[in-house]
């Protein structure tokens, strides 16, 4: 049995189950990722057109979207991210739970996107560990939510106890 | 439209005016330390009681006189716009009369030519930076400035310790968003194909 999966067989156990703790634990994180939409620009647009009716981002138990960093597992970096607004992203991550993940959706957070200027950080992985980059500018509904179902999958392969402090890694230059 | 008789007793009225050569718009030249009595006179007297755009020039180093700020008023009444453009005397110190207390709109406009080119403008209610960081050290529409920008540290200390993260020249080749040197807008689009050169190595001759 691998770790990501929760199997039950009742005839045989009865009414025990039998798992790994790491298999139940992620379960239960990767089911109900609170997003915090750190929105900063145009994508930020997307990012709410997934949450809406027709993408729909709860049939896969993210819709509980909060502004509040401390009711927040997942950090979706949604825009250009500025070096004056880096600090702030920044103290914001800091600020949410742990376990955390950070999704770096579209050109700008991922690499500084079309902007190659003195005003914007080249991509958000310079001052937060990013966990899935999206590509688009701005990307997709879909490709979003393609990035949230690997993000699912990341968290349901991860170890639930060594990864529960994420604070302090430094990204790659 | 601004028409010939109002430009004339303009002209004739503030004897310190002189007018400037323009495309589109009549366009003054107006000492600076006329452009509070100027601009005043303008709301008041003329019907121009719309600022449209604060703004500065920066005609590069060595130039005799190198800021100049210019101002864009429109009037409802004539229907027109009207541009003052004035030199700033000093060019290492540049300063400039704040017009905020006659157009409160230019209070942003004049903090953000503060921020960009770094021209002081005296007696303004709130001058400090409004795009950059406090205390960012350049003035980034400045010519010499390079877009790519500056090795500069970044403002909070305890962020800066955890991330080791700061103000780096941003690559200036390729990229996603490069256009074809063909098509009818591959003019008006970066197109740098040449991944040879970046703002830290130049572009060979």
């Amino acid at each position: 049995m691998t770790a990501n999966d929760v199997a039950y067989n009742g005839k045989v156990e009865g009414d025990v189950i039998v798992t790994r703790a790491d298999a139940v634990i992620n379960w239960i994180r990767k089911h109900s990722v609170w997003p915090m939409p750190m929105g900063l620009a145009c994508c930020a647009i997307e990012l709410m057109a997934s949450a809406a009716s027709r993408y729909d981002i709860s049939r896969f138990g993210m819709e509980v979207m909060r502004f509040s960093p401390r009711q927040s597992d997942c950090m979706i970096v949604a825009g250009t991210v500025t070096y004056k607004m880096a600090e702030v992203v920044r103290r914001i991550y800091d600020q949410m739970g742990d376990p955390k993940w950070v999704v770096a959706m579209g050109a700008c957070a991922s690499t500084g996107g079309m902007y190659r200027s003195y005003a914007v950080m080249q991509g958000v992985d310079n001052i937060v560990p990013v966990d899935v980059y999206v590509s688009g500018c701005p990307p997709r509904p879909e490709a979003l939510l393609d990035a949230m179902i690997k993000l699912q999958d990341k968290i349901g392969n991860e170890s639930s106890v060594r990864n529960l402090r994420k604070t302090n890694p430094v990204a790659t230059g | 439209m601004i028409d010939e008789d109002f430009t004339k007793s303009l002209l004739k009225k503030h004897s310190y005016l002189s007018q400037r050569d323009s495309i589109d718009w009549f366009t003054v030249e107006c000492p600076d330390k006329e452009i509070v009595s100027f601009t005043k006179s303008m709301r008041d007297d003329e019907g121009f009681e719309m600022l449209i755009d604060l703004t500065a020039i920066d005609h590069g180093e060595g130039e005799e006189s190198r800021f100049s700020t210019v101002i864009h008023l429109y009037s409802l009444v004539h229907r027109g716009y009207v541009r003052i453009h004035s030199l700033c005397l000093d060019n290492d110190n540049p300063s400039m009369p704040s017009v905020a207390e006659i157009y409160p709109a230019a209070n942003w406009h004049e903090r953000e030519t503060f921020d960009m080119f770094g021209i002081r403008f005296l007696d303004h209610p709130n001058l400090k930076r409004i795009l950059m960081w406090d205390e960012y050290p350049y003035y980034p529409l400045r010519k010499e400035f390079p877009l790519a920008g500056i090795d500069t540290p970044l403002p909070a200390a305890d962020v800066v310790e955890v991330t080791k993260a700061s103000v780096e020249p941003a690559p200036m080749m390729g990229g996603p968003f490069v256009s074809s040197n063909s098509g009818p807008m591959s003019d008006s689009e970066p197109r740098a194909k040449d991944e040879s050169w970046t703002e830290r190595k130049e572009k060979p001759l």
